[in-house]
């Protein structure tokens, strides 16, 4: 397959084209404006920028790539010739999107090209954006052009350089705040590397210096130092592991005293969302049962512990969160076997709206006058008592908070180490599973049921010890919501709950439990932390999904046994595929 | 075969809790219509009201599960994001709807307006679906099956939001056509002219629908495709023109749907499409999955049973507001199917070897 030269304008056009249909997506969807609002380096770069910079840079790489695709040889004059034209591509749609907006009224359809983004796109009015954009397409086409052309050895330390730079643009609120707290010459280094929002100019360079320079000592001397590690004695290895232990065991115990209510309230959410990861890891992950319905037994859990322990009407209060805890879990265990056996011979998809209808159910139940004298109905159940270690005072009346004497897991910070213990439970609980007989009963279902039950697999044992087990973990992770919220209603138990958990297991990578808990700090912690991301995380969600299908199906920290099914596919399978790709 | 002890319990246990369950939900069912009927509350009258809402409710159910069938015929997947492509039809029905209203077209001529509207609303959805196609779902072709399932969840998503983003999150009123306010009276029953409006139009579709399946040339070819993708390969047919296609159509139908639900309703709103896309999506089990005769009847079962049901079956049992679990209703009815008989109405297909 030779390229010839129009071809490659053609596929340089196309690709700007694509960029710049990207870029004015983002627009239209109201994120350059919104990302506007908050800046990567001080006074320079915003979000907003960044995010369009990123779409003509890729441009450009992209372009670039594909000139010298055939035979992978680097030609400077021509991909500098796609990439530059790219790029170029990109700034002119850009220019037409603004001279449209100018003779006709968007705002009409569009809710987001309102006059502020046009007033930011053109530098507060004016005429000069005609040519800048297309200028700054150009430059990052030639940018992303180089880029490719560098060898290896600079490219990776350079875009790990960018990207880390910018991760820590983006949560330089967290350090600073971190490092403001902490009196003296922190401060001071705290505000000279951070803005108010996102890097100061020097910060962003004594970053970008520092990670390249690190990123290629490491490159060059990694090895080495691994080397070096296996060359150490036996003891001096397994001390070495558990000073590494001990360190972040430091750091988690540490963590809610030195940043304040705020970080301890999302690590509490990332672990509980990495709790109900863990459960369903253990429904789909490994028995590759798809539940889309699992927010039920989140709420089940919920519900139980807040009917156990609430000093509202509806509850029976006299119980502590100690007991309600393992009775919830069980509760959410019955529950997992009760919705389990009707579905016991649904496979596959049937299986995922099956679970979907379950979920939907239990939430329009819940917040119906139906059950509303059991459940509270539309107000929802208030007034949870908080988990206690000592004596609970006397009992004074009902509709009255009891006293805690001894220490009160009352807020954010005091909940953090409830759920970051019950989190490593778990994960110990699920790494123990994975391993034993029933974990290998588990993953033989998922690869073929048939040929499981024809091994001697009890089915129906093992599928519902899988809903149940699941369930008990997504029981604890609502039981431990509860009383970090302090009250349930039923609206919180929407289909969105149970599509959070089964995206973050599968971009962690399915069937592994590192992979949940990466998949819970990517998915969860991050929108959390970033307040201007938030609005738009469903939409991130969804892209990742698909991203993540297209190109990484196995997941950010896949286990052994995914990567092995996706990359080895049985040559029949790829036939088909070729002969049906051949037709198109 | 040696079969332990604890074993055989538990596979009592099992069939005796599913039969149990069966057996109750049967029981309710006819408890409940026993008492209603005795009790008497509901005129006659509005248990037509109710008949006819639960028609022409059903009939966009069909429509919406034609796509759902007709995509699951093909390619054995489930179309996640079909709701979200029904959403878009109401928006690009609102859109134009909205201009044809200001212009004072839609009162001039309110039938040219309803079909123009439509038309657009369909040329919307198949446009967005052809992309999601494109970009979510091809490539993805002769993956393990979950891939493109968790690849349409995730299309379903970003459509969703992609909407919230370009329209905002606030619900757009559909405006008011003249010549459908009020009622037209057969027989001496007065029954809503929105609704025989939306029944006549979704039936028309499903028309042609099945006209285009069953008559022309691409239609032979769609249901080769569906039956052997390989021979029909063989016998020369471009088996992705096909597929395409049927996405095209199965879009378009939940475009036209999209704009006769934005007309019953009179609103819009970013998460229109995703209750509607479940129900469909029973609907289409229903009628039993791959079975284009089967998405229709099942539309329509769904849609009587869900308008009849809470009144039916619910009222007379002592459950307040049963309304709030007319959503519910649907919902047991799926897992019901899937229970009581996995092939749907019409289908043969069954559920356990998906």
């Amino acid at each position: 397959m030779m390229i010839k030269k129009e071809n490659l304008i053609w596929i340089a056009i196309k690709t700007g084209l694509l960029s710049g249909v990207i870029a004015i997506f983002l627009c239209l969807i109201g994120m350059v404006e919104v990302f506007s609002k908050r800046d990567v380096i001080e006074h320079i770069i915003t979000l907003g920028d960044f995010i369009l910079l990123v779409s003509a840079v890729s441009a450009g790489v992209i372009a670039a790539r594909a000139a010298s695709n055939p035979d992978q040889e680097k030609q400077p004059l021509k991909n500098y010739l796609a990439g530059a034209l790219a790029g170029l591509t990109t700034g002119i749609l850009i220019v037409a999107f603004i001279g449209l907006s100018q003779t006709i009224n968007l705002r009409s359809v569009f809710l987001s090209a309102s006059p502020s983004l046009f007033k930011l796109l053109t530098f507060k009015g004016g005429t000069s954006w005609f040519w800048i954009y297309p200028a700054i397409g150009l430059a990052s086409g030639v940018l992303g052009t180089t880029l490719f052309l560098l060898p290896e050895k600079f490219r990776q330390p350079i875009t790990r350089a960018i990207s880390i730079t910018f991760l820590m643009a983006l949560f330089s609120g967290l350090f600073r705040v971190i490092m403001i707290n902490r009196a003296g010459s922190t401060a001071k280094l705290a505000k000279y590397l951070f803005g108010q929002t996102g890097l100061t100019l020097s910060g962003a360079i004594i970053f970008f210096i520092a990670i390249i320079v690190i990123s290629m000592f490491w490159s060059a001397r990694s090895k080495n130092l691994q080397e070096g590690f296996s060359r150490i004695p036996k003891r001096g290895q397994t001390s070495i592991r558990v000073a590494v232990y001990v360190l972040l065991a430091y750091v988690v115990i540490m963590l809610p005293q030195v940043s304040g209510p705020f970080i301890a309230q999302v690590v509490v959410i990332v672990s509980l969302y990495a709790l109900m990861g863990l459960g369903l890891n253990i429904t789909l992950g490994f028995a590759g049962l798809l539940d889309l319905g699992f927010v039920a037994f989140f709420a089940v859990g919920a519900y139980t512990v807040g009917l156990l322990t609430s000093y509202g009407i509806f509850g029976l209060q006299h119980i502590p969160f100690w007991v309600a805890v393992p009775i919830a879990v069980l509760v959410a265990m019955m529950f997992g076997a009760f919705l389990g056996l009707p579905v016991l011979g649904v496979r596959g998809d049937y299986l995922a709206i099956a679970t979907l209808g379950f979920g939907e159910i239990v939430r329009l139940l819940a917040g119906s006058d139906f059950l509303a004298p059991f459940f509270g109905g539309p107000q929802g159940i208030i007034g949870i008592q908080k988990p206690c270690l000592g004596t609970l005072g006397e009992f004074l009346k009902v509709d009255v908070p009891r006293i805690c004497n001894g220490i009160e897991f009352g807020g954010p910070k005091e909940i953090y180490y409830l759920a970051v213990a019950s989190a490593i439970l778990v994960a110990f609980i699920a790494l123990r599973l994975q391993k034993s007989r029933l974990g290998r009963a588990w993953m033989a279902i998922r690869e073929d049921e048939d040929v499981a039950e024809a091994l001697g697999i009890n089915l129906i044992q093992t599928k519902l010890l899988a809903y149940m087990l699941g369930a008990a973990f997504a029981g604890l992770g609502g039981a431990i919501f509860t009383v970090l919220v302090g009250s349930i209603f039923a609206t919180s138990m929407q289909l969105i709950v149970s599509i959070n958990v089964v995206a973050l297991i599968i971009v962690g990578g399915m069937g592994s439990i590192p992979g949940v808990i990466v998949g819970a700090i990517a998915l969860i912690g991050m929108p959390e932390l970033l307040r201007e991301v938030s609005e738009y995380r469903f939409l991130f969600y969804g892209a990742a999904l698909i991203m993540m299908m297209l190109a990484k199906p196995e997941g950010l920290w896949p286990s052994q046994a995914t990567l092995r099914e996706l990359h080895h596919e049985d040559p029949g399978e790829d036939l088909e595929v070729a002969s049906s790709q051949a037709k198109a | 075969m040696r079969t332990s002890f604890g074993e055989r319990l538990l596979d009592l246990a099992v069939n005796g809790f599913l039969w149990g369950f069966r057996i109750l939900i049967v029981v309710i069912v006819v408890l409940g219509t026993f008492l209603t009927i005795r009790a008497g509350k509901y005129t006659s009258e509005q248990w037509i009201d109710f008949v006819v809402f639960g028609i022409s409710q059903g009939s966009i159910y069909a429509l919406i599960a034609l796509g759902y069938t007709m995509v699951y015929g093909i390619l054995r997947m489930i179309n996640f994001a079909h709701g979200e492509i029904f959403m878009s039809g109401a928006f690009g029905g609102y859109f134009i709807a909205t201009w044809l209203t200001g212009i004072g077209f839609m009162d001039k001529y309110p039938v040219f307006g309803l079909i123009i509207s439509m038309m657009f609303g369909m040329l919307v959805s198949t446009l967005i679906a052809l992309l999601v196609e494109r970009i979510a779902y091809r490539p993805l072709r002769g993956a393990p099956r979950l891939v493109p399932l968790i690849s349409a969840i995730g299309a379903s998503f970003f459509l969703q939001y992609t909407f919230r983003g370009f329209f905002g999150p606030g619900v757009y009123a559909y405006p008011s056509m003249k010549a459908l306010d009020g009622e037209w009276i057969f027989f001496g029953i007065g029954i809503l002219k929105v609704q025989i409006v939306v029944t006549i139009a979704a039936v028309v579709m499903m028309s042609i629908l099945y006209s285009i399946v069953m008559f022309t040339k691409i239609g032979k070819a769609m249901r080769a495709v569906s039956e052997n993708k390989d021979v029909a390969a063989l016998m020369g047919i471009d088996v992705n023109r096909i597929i395409v296609t049927t996405f095209a159509l199965g879009a378009a139908m939940a475009g036209a749907a999209g704009v006769l639900y934005a007309l019953t309703y009179r609103q819009v709103n970013f998460f229109t499409g995703f209750t509607p896309g479940i129900k469909a999506f029973t609907a289409a089990v229903l009628g039993g999955i791959g079975n284009i005769p089967g998405a229709m009847v099942g539309g329509l079962v769904l849609g009587i049973v869900e308008s009849v049901g809470p009144a039916l079956f619910l009222d007379s049992i002592g459950i307040p507001r049963p309304y709030q679990l007319k959503d519910a209703i649907a919902y047991i009815m799926l897992v019901m199917i899937l229970l009581f008989r996995p092939s749907g109405i019409l289908g043969e297909r069954v559920s356990k070897k998906a």
